[in-house]
Parts: C-alpha cells; sequence; structure tokens
C-alpha cells in the first residue's frame, strides 16, 4: 500500500493512524525559526467519527487507506443489514451494519442516493444528501388558515424520525427536510 | 484556481499597496534614526550550518566550463552584516530575499522578505525599544508586556524550563502534545510545549491593530549566535528575545555574540550534529571567524519577517495572500 509523507498531507487525503481509517481535515506545517519543524494535523477517525489533533515530525508519514466514496442507492433493510446498490450499472450491491449506518436511518428512503463510504471494500459510513424529501405519516390535524403563525408540532415521517412542524401541516403530505440540522424546509406537495 | 487562472497574483492589488507603504515607512524610520542601508550578497560560498535550517545550492560555471563550483543562497544576510559592522559600518539595516529549502506551506514560504538590522553599543532589552520604535512608525502597535521564557514556562505549566529534567519535558509533550511523539531532544520538547500550548495566547491582532509580547532569555541551548549570560537567579540563559503578534513568531533579536572562539565551537558543533542525524554538511562562513577574530562591536541584531508583518496588518493566516506570487505560483 503506498503511504504518504507530512509535506503530502492535504484534506481530504485518507490514511491509517492507528490502524483507523481517517480522513485528514487540516494540515498546519509548524516550525520555530531555528527549531526542527512538525506537522499539526486535524483527522476524522471514519470509523468513530471523531476529530483527532495529532502532531507529528515532518517528513514522517502515513499509510494510505484503502478509502472511497461511492453513490448508490437504498434497497432495503432486512433488520440486520441496510442493502445500497451502486448507482454506476454494475448492480452491486453492498451491505451495511448498524454502526455505517448510524443517525442516516432517519433518513433512508427506498430509491434515494446516499454517499457509502467503503474502507477495504466495506461500508463504514453512510451519509445523506443535504436534502431529502419524506412523507408525513402521523401528526395531529393541520389548523386551517393557520399558514402564517408560528408554533410548532412533533410530526412522524415515514422512516420513523419524529421533527418539529408548522401547524399547518397534514398527515400524507410530502416534507423537504435538512439532514444536517434535522430541521423541517418546506411543504413539498400535497398528496 | 483553475490551471487557465494560475498566472494570477495570490495577493490582492490592495496588499501589494499595503507592502510597498510599509517598505517606505521601514526606511523612513531607519533614515529618522541614522541607520544605514546596505546590500549584502544573496549568493554566498559559505553556508549556515544551523542544525534545522536548509539551505537551497545552486552551481558557478565559468563561461563554457561545464564544472562548477557549489555557492549557496543565504538564509539570512547575518554573516555578511556582521562582517560590515567589524569594519566599521555602524548601525545597519536591510531588507532582503531569504531562501530557506522544504519550508512552504501556511506561515511559510521558501522565499521570503527579512528586514534585518544591527544597533551598536545596546544590548537586546535596548533593541526591544527599537522593535517597539519601528513597529509604532509603521502601523497601529502596542507593546503588552516583556516576560522571561522561564516566567512563561512557570505560568502556563508549572515547570522551570531551564531546570526540569528532559523524562518530565518527555511526559509532558506526551501528555498534552500527542502520546506518539518520541525521539525528541530537549530543545524539541521545550518549542514543541511553547508553539503548542504558549505561543497562541501571546499577544492580539485586529483591523490593523498589533499587541505584542516579547520573550526573552531562552534557554542557553537555543544561543543560536547570542550571548549566554546569567540571569539574576544565576541560571545561563541566552540573550535573545522574540516577538510574538497573535500568536506568530514574528521577530528574534540577539545580543550577538562577539566571541571567535564560542562562534566556531558553536559552528562545529551544529556541523557535527547535522553529520549525526545524516543532514547535508555545507562549509563553515570562514570570513564571518576572520572577521569576529578582528572584534564585533558590542551590538545586538534582530531579524523580523515582513510578510508576516504584512499578513497581520491584512489579517490573514496564509502567506500567499501577502506574495503577489506564493512559492505555487512562481
Amino acid at each position: 500500500m503506498a503511504s504518504y509523507s507530512t509535506n503530502e498531507f492535504r484534506s481530504g487525503l485518507k490514511v491509517l493512524l492507528e490502524n483507523e481509517p481517517c480522513v485528514i481535515l487540516e494540515n498546519e506545517f509548524v516550525k520555530p525559526g531555528k527549531g526542527q519543524a512538525f506537522n499539526r494535523v486535524k483527522l476524522r477517525n471514519l470509523n468513530s467519527g471523531r476529530v483527532w489533533e495529532r502532531t507529528f515530525k515532518s517528513g514522517e508519514s502515513l499509510e494510505a487507506a484503502d478509502v472511497v466514496d461511492k453513490e448508490m442507492e437504498y434497497l432495503y433493510t432486512d433488520g440486520e443489514f441496510w442493502h445500497f446498490m451502486l448507482t454506476d450499472g454494475s448492480y452491486e450491491q453492498y451491505a451495511a451494519d448498524q454502526k455505517a449506518v448510524g443517525d442516516t436511518i432517519n433518513w433512508l428512503k427506498e430509491q434515494d442516493v446516499y454517499e457509502v463510504t467503503l474502507y477495504n471494500n466495506a461500508p463504514i459510513t453512510v451519509s445523506p444528501p443535504n436534502f431529502v424529501e419524506l412523507e408525513v405519516v402521523e401528526t395531529d390535524p393541520g389548523l386551517k388558515g393557520d399558514t402564517a403563525q408560528g408554533g410548532s408540532k412533533p410530526a412522524t415521517l415515514s422512516t420513523g424520525a419524529v421533527v418539529k412542524v408548522p401547524l399547518f401541516i397534514n398527515q400524507g403530505e410530502i416534507l423537504k427536510i435538512d439532514t444536517r440540522t434535522g430541521e423541517y424546509v418546506s411543504r413539498v406537495s400535497n398528496k | 484556481m483553475t490551471p487557465e487562472s494560475d498566472w494570477q497574483p495570490t495577493a490582492s492589488l490592495e496588499t501589494l499597496k499595503l507592502r510597498a507603504d510599509l517598505l517606505s515607512k521601514i526606511r523612513s524610520y531607519f533614515q529618522q534614526q541614522n541607520v544605514l542601508e546596505v546590500e549584502t550578497p544573496a549568493m554566498s560560498h559559505a553556508a549556515v550550518c544551523d542544525v534545522h535550517i536548509e539551505c537551497f545550492s545552486t552551481k558557478f560555471k565559468p563561461v563554457s566550463r561545464s564544472v562548477g563550483q557549489t555557492v549557496y543562497l543565504h538564509t539570512s544576510p547575518e554573516y555578511a552584516m556582521k562582517r560590515l559592522l567589524v569594519a566599521g559600518s555602524g548601525d545597519i539595516y536591510q531588507v532582503c530575499k531569504v531562501f530557506r529549502n522544504g519550508e512552504a506551506g501556511g506561515r511559510h514560504n521558501p522565499e521570503f522578505s527579512m528586514l534585518e538590522w544591527y544597533r551598536v553599543g545596546l544590548d537586546h532589552h535596548q533593541l526591544m525599544d527599537d522593535v517597539t520604535g519601528l513597529l509604532s512608525h509603521v502601523c497601529d502597535f502596542t507593546e503588552l508586556r516583556r516576560v522571561s521564557y522561564q516566567q512563561l514556562f512557570e505560568e502556563h505549566l508549572g515547570i522551570n524550563p531551564h531546570r526540569t529534567a528532559t523524562q518530565q519535558l518527555i511526559k509532558l509533550v506526551k501528555e498534552k502534545v500527542d502520546s506518539e511523539l518520541s525521539g525528541l531532544e530537549r530543545n524539541a520538547l521545550l518549542e514543541l510545549l511553547f508553539t503548542h500550548l504558549i505561543e497562541p495566547s501571546l499577544g492580539w491582532s485586529a483591523e490593523g491593530k498589533l499587541a505584542g509580547v516579547y520573550v526573552y532569555d531562552f534557554p542557553a541551548s537555543m544561543a543560536a549566535l547570542s550571548r549566554v549570560q546569567l540571569d539574576t537567579e544565576g541560571q545561563q540563559v541566552a540573550s535573545r528575545f522574540e516577538l510574538f503578534i497573535d500568536g506568530v513568531e514574528l521577530a528574534n533579536g540577539y545580543n550577538e555574540l562577539a566571541d571567535a572562539i564560542e562562534q566556531e565551537k558553536r559552528f562545529k558543533h551544529d556541523k557535527a550534529k547535522r553529520q549525526e542525524l545524516g543532514f547535508e554538511v555545507n562549509p563553515i562562513d570562514e570570513h564571518l571567524l576572520s572577521a569576529l577574530r578582528v572584534g564585533l562591536p558590542d551590538c545586538a541584531g534582530v531579524a523580523l519577517g515582513v510578510d508576516r508583518l504584512l499578513m497581520l496588518l491584512a489579517g490573514t493566516h496564509a502567506i500567499a495572500d501577502v506574495l503577489a506570487f506564493d512559492f505555487a505560483h512562481s
């Protein structure tokens, strides 16, 4: 496997640190005028999601991690695994476990496309698009004409996720949700 | 940037004007102070032998000859300026490009502008007054504090940097900097603790206003070309200072070592160290040693990073933002 020296570090590079796949977020060259050079590096552990701040002697190297991001369509879950299929026409399928799916479980809709990160060819994370459109399966009846007033109520979506929505939202409506904040954005259509 | 637009400057035209303005104010300060502007060779037959500074080298080839003689680009104009001091120049300053191999990224560019000046008859404490004088002349500068290296370590880490055992420093670095770092020497351990845990809190800058902290009396092992003297507690310390603004090392000043024998000893020590570490070993500057044997007047000198000062004034952390073209676009 290839390796990268500190002077090749740049954000987005995938490396192995303590046997964990990581992505480099930031790399700062630190050198006192007369002193030895170091690199201060911020990395995200792709398994745990934790951010590590590490310092390396300049010139040290880290092994490259066999990590790739792939676009995949969500197919179904069998309760233990969540199944995805590459969108490149190869029909190749991958099964992600609960740890890989993580919070994205709240935004999984069949036939939608997600970014699946593969490490040694197995899914380690599933990332949703920034916005998803999901149906309301349960909420208190909407208040007619109350489109301008403030106030909110909980609504359960088809995935089981509960989000706060304005009072005028009805069961059966499709909502646009921002997956980064888990917040309601707008109504898409009336069904 | 797309390759098609790669020809464009990395600094804004506004920043280039700021640079021109800064250079003219620097010159007007030294003119007022009767300090002589000088130029010394950027290319030299000898090189610095600092353990952690790498030179660029090239070949001088007499016309029509294919073999040549190795020459080095200077990493600082210090040696040549000291020869002028020995020759009786009096106070002198220089603004020039210096070259350091391997240093690129963030705050570093392999060629950068340095302002270096020497004051005869001053020590490093008086030279701090002069640095504050210069900075107050060229921008809105406030001196916040002068503090010893030891005091800072006591305040931030509760240790005496001169007397704490190396084992204890290793433990602190593993605890507070990175648990996997190993094989570091005492100076590197102290520098890591300094850059990671102390430096970020020194000074500030906002909207073109700068506020700085001078740190003086460094460990004797970091003396470089400065004198080693006893501090008030009888501890041997290097008569050096550094100025920090907003966590950025801006200037480095010395009460200059005048002792030729001590200087030769330090050159040979550094040369041996480079050999031991497997670094390239360059020729020692014999001209400097000869001059020192004649006698360097008591003086203090300081080098100030012009690009870094511009970065602070322009409010940027990237040196590329203040260079017409950074190394990647040169």
